[in-house]
């Protein structure tokens, strides 16, 4: 039995028959085509599946994509606005904020909610706040470092 | 006279990667992105027991699934697959033979069984579901001690024994130098089991062209060019035959270097099913059948002066190495043999290892990988020599430190030392750590009842590996340079960057030598049609020795342009003066640039006399040593008397791993390597239980660090050149790792230490060190 569902991910919208058990994160990998969302444990502790949906940080790898019918996703494709990368994208870039690259996309769109909610955290409140993301290779601290520079480069913008 | 132009160098700069667009935009290419036509999805079936016989595996309902391709079990693929390689060439090894799937018994939980191949992965793995295996369970080895007791089960009944192998090591006279002793302390020292936990775990896709008969294999690996060495008897498929590229590879720290099962099963699989072949591993998997590291247990013996001297190290080690040994099980637990005299000046080094077969999976490299138990075990008996004579850690320390001006310095451990200055990363962590002040601080919290301990930790390690002497099948590495008809560089190098970035690093070693701007560079890595020959990542070796190759091929070029140069200017080839960006004859107007000249070179109409066209030069780099990168980490702790819970208040690390091509990004490697070391100083530990059941399979279950469990850091550096490689370089990728862990364990039991607390086993998660807490302050319960 497949299901039609109708996602909007990064404005376009997709409209597939699938089987009603896929994962959103196999809906965006495999259906698509947007392979940024990575899988690092399919139980929704690593973090790596992490997109918005309707502005709001979901694990990708913890719920169906028809659940997500109707909503609107945002990927790590649709961070940038065209060429021009998000603070939080190049935040990350200029304190090296990442090594093997696997958690980013996830950590990026952990801050961008996370910086939505707090304009200005403390790095005990960027520690918090991206709890529900792992890191193997950096030890968090030029993370830290990363989201507290999109904070103030998007402060100055404002 | 033309204009010297003296651009910035690049190398020295923390410059942001030239890596991580692609990383950030999510438009990078992992194992798991790669799609072919046709391309079918495996996946394994694996024994839920840690040994077991099977009696019988019926596929017939997971074949019948629609979308299913084939099912198959060990009989029908082993004779394909060869035997999975590992063990070395150590004396008097026993060893079972290690097929891709198993036969006639399962020896460890995850053992695969199985493999079944489909359309996608879901139906895969319905079909799985429907395999019926009818095992019948025997007698599970778990525990390493009961593994040596007599009568004991067997994890391999045909060896009749547990042991895989023994070895001893070590140097100087050992009796003398504990006759000489006015102590000898003793202590056992469990240096746990780990799990890697790269976020990104194993995968590979193996696609096979029957009319040219090529295989290429993309597999989430460190090694590319090992694996190609190692692959081609294993699946019938000749060295020039074969590809392997590892994509962007999401982490890996030691667990993928390797030659797994599933990398040659998915070769006979695209092979024999005419299409690619698809497997991507589960966390599951991940935690159970990835390799895991540590697993040593040690007694340990060391003779002391009444002075602080130290005079020998004896230790007695049982590594538990799981039920087969993997490419480099051996080497681990015998490269902390290597590393047990740490940075100090002892007369006489014994270790007595036992490696021991058990029903888990197998140890191998993982983050440090032999070095960080040497470290933890002579940083610890430091630590506890201060205690039990009633001595400063930092004098004792002082005192056995050889001088700098005794480098290069043979150890009692048998290996020579390149370059050092302990007494100098200490003094520098020292000042960074406002060492009195600290020591104040620690009076005071304990005249308020408070638990307070400093803790501090000297390492040194060995990078850069290695002298292909020591190395099983060669420790050079490769590079190749090449100027583009365009003037824009190619660099191809035979390491194989998985986040450490050496596109960027390279780069800059590049831009500086050749004048060119790091925008017209391009390193390429990790593809064996690409980068041809190389020994790839591991050791922290991959800029060391990496560097070297290029900065050879480099000098190549310079100086076979130098001839085209004279050539093209008329002059004789000792009047040409090259600096960064041109070839110039000094006191004329004459100059010529590399885009000048590469045009010359590829037109390859006016070139002298017996001149290859073209500007590109390879070179194989063969270190005469490895290196010896050192440092000193301070750590002090506050420790929650109520519940047990380790609170970081001060953390230095000061690490000289020579000069730096850009500080940022030693920086990045130090910060995740202390990452590493804190979990296992703290929380992570591999858990099997007595059934041999993996009760840590999940990242639920095995803790690894977060952003909440980071300190703020205070970093420094020293600068000590190796003599080992022209670039200086001695490596970073596992000095926090090896440096951090018995600086976090000393400033614990130092804080304990007021209660009589002499040692506690990590990790030391708030259960234990409560437990610690309660045994020492306790009062009998009176009825």
């Amino acid at each position: 039995m497949k299901i039609q569902v109708s996602i909007t991910v990064n404005g376009t919208v997709h409209q597939e028959e699938i089987e009603p058990r896929t994962l959103l994160a196999h809906f965006l990998r495999e259906n698509c085509k947007l392979t940024g969302t990575h899988v690092g444990c399919e139980t929704s502790i690593c973090g790596a599946c992490t997109v918005l949906l309707n502005g709001e940080t979901v694990k990708s790898c913890a719920i169906l994509a028809v659940q997500a019918n109707g909503a609107e996703i945002t990927t790590i494709e649709g961070v940038a606005d065209g060429d021009k990368l998000h603070p939080v994208q190049e935040g990350f870039w200029k304190c090296h904020g990442l090594q093997c690259g696997y958690c980013t996309p996830g950590m990026i769109l952990s801050t961008v909610q996370l910086l939505k909610r707090n304009a200005r955290p403390t790095r005990e409140e960027i520690a918090h706040g991206l709890e529900g993301n792992l890191c193997r290779c950096t030890g968090y601290s030029h993370i830290i470092d990363a989201v507290d520079y999109a904070a103030k480069k998007m402060a100055k913008t404002k | 006279m033309a204009a010297t132009r003296k651009p910035k160098p690049n190398v020295g700069r923390s410059i942001p990667r030239v890596e991580d667009e692609r990383l950030i935009k999510g438009i990078a290419t992992y194992v798991d992105d790669i799609r072919m036509p046709g391309m079918l999805h495996a996946v394994v079936l694996r024994s839920p027991y840690a040994h077991a016989r099977i009696k019988g595996i019926d596929v017939s309902a997971a074949k019948a699934l629609a979308g299913v391709a084939d099912v198959l079990v060990g009989s029908d693929v082993n004779a394909h697959c060869g035997v999975v390689p590992g063990g070395g060439d150590m004396p008097d090894l026993k060893q079972p033979t290690h097929h891709v799937l198993a036969g006639k018994r399962a020896y460890f939980v995850g053992h695969a069984v199985a493999v079944v191949l489909a359309d996608d992965r879901y139906i895969a793995r319905d079909a799985m579901d429907l395999i019926e295996v009818d095992y019948d369970p025997l007698d599970v080895v778990a525990d390493p001690v009961k593994a040596l007791e007599k009568g004991s089960p067997l994890t391999h009944p045909e060896l009749k024994t547990n042991v895989a192998f023994t070895w001893k090591h070590g140097d100087g006279d050992i009796v003398e130098a504990f006759n000489e002793a006015d102590h000898v302390i003793k202590q056992r020292i469990v240096h746990q089991r780990l799990t890697p936990m790269a976020i990104e775990p194993r995968g590979c896709v193996a696609s096979y062209h029957a009319g040219d008969e090529n295989m290429t294999l993309w597999t989430s690996t460190q090694i590319p060019h090992l694996i190609r060495t190692l692959l081609p008897g294993m699946i019938g498929v000749p060295e020039n035959k074969l590809r392997i590229v590892a994509p962007e590879v999401g982490g890996a720290f030691g667990s993928k270097l390797n030659l797994y099962a599933e990398e040659a099963l998915c070769c006979h699989l695209a092979k024999r099913m005419g299409v690619p072949v698809k497997w991507i591993e589960s966390r599951r998997e991940n935690a159970a059948t990835t390799i895991h590291g540590r697993d040593q247990l040690g007694d340990y013996e060391v003779a002391v002066k009444n002075d602080g001297t130290v005079l020998a190290i004896k230790a007695t080690t049982i590594a538990d190495i799981g039920s087969y040994m993997q490419l480099n099980t051996h080497a681990i637990p015998t490269l902390t043999g290597f590393m047990l005299s740490g940075c100090y000046k002892l007369k006489a080094v014994r270790m007595d290892l036992t490696a021991v077969y058990t029903h888990k999976m197998a140890t191998d490299a993982y983050r440090g990988a032999g070095r960080p138990e040497a470290t933890y075990t002579i940083e610890r008996l430091m630590d506890i020599i201060a205690c039990e004579l009633g001595l400063d850690p930092v004098k004792v320390r002082l005192k056995n430190f050889p001088k700098p001006s005794e480098f290069p310095f043979n150890t009692a451990c048998g290996l020579t030392y390149d370059s050092g200055n302990y007494q100098g990363s200490l003094k520098k962590a020292q000042q960074l750590a406002k060492w009195s002040q600290l020591l104040k601080q620690r009076d005071e919290a304990r005249a308020n009842g408070k638990l307070f301990g400093i803790g501090l930790s000297t390492y040194v390690e060995i990078c850069a590996l290695g002298p292909s002497a020591m190395m099983a099948i060669g420790g050079w590495e490769w590079g190749c340079v090449r100027i583009e008809f365009s003037g824009e560089v190619t660099v191809l190098t035979g390491v194989t960057p998985h986040g450490q970035g050496q596109e960027t690093s390279f780069a800059q070693i590049v831009s500086d030598r050749l004048g060119v701007p790091m925008k017209d560079i391009a390193v390429q890595s990790g593809d064996t049609a690409i980068s041809h020959y190389g020994r790839d990542t591991y050791g922290s070796r991959a800029t060391a020795l990496g560097g070297s190759a290029i900065v050879m091929s480099i000098d190549k070029i310079i100086a076979k342009a130098k001839k085209l140069v004279a050539h093209l200017l008329k002059v004789s080839a000792k009047k040409v003066t090259y600096e960064p960006g041109r070839f110039f004859v000094p006191g004329t107007d004459k100059a010529i640039t590399w885009k000048e000249l590469a045009v010359e070179a590829y037109v390859a109409k006016n070139l002298p006399k017996n001149f290859e066209p073209g500007l590109e030069a390879s070179s194989f780099f063969e270190p005469e040593n490895c290196t010896y990168p050192f440092g000193a980490h301070i750590v002090a702790v506050e420790i929650d008397r109520v519940t047990g819970e380790v609170e970081i208040v001060k953390y230095v690390a000061v690490d000289d791993c020579g000069p730096q091509i850009n500080p940022l990004l030693v920086e990045g490697q130090v910060q995740g390597g202390i990452a590493h070391s804190l979990g296992q100083a703290l929380f992570e530990q591999t858990v099997y239980d007595e059934y041999g059941q993996l009760l840590t399979g999940e990242f639920m279950d095995y803790a690894i660090a977060r952003a909440k469990d980071i300190p703020e850091y205070i970093m420094g550096s020293t600068y000590t050149p190796s003599p080992s490689n022209p670039l200086g370089i001695k490596g970073c990728g596992e000095a926090g790792t090896i440096g951090a862990t018995p600086a976090l364990a000393n400033a614990v039991v130092d804080a304990l230490s007021p209660l009589g607390v002499r040692h506690v086993d990590l990790p030391l998660t708030p259960e234990t060190v409560w437990k610690a807490i309660q045994q020492h302050t306790a009062q009998p319960v009176v009825a």
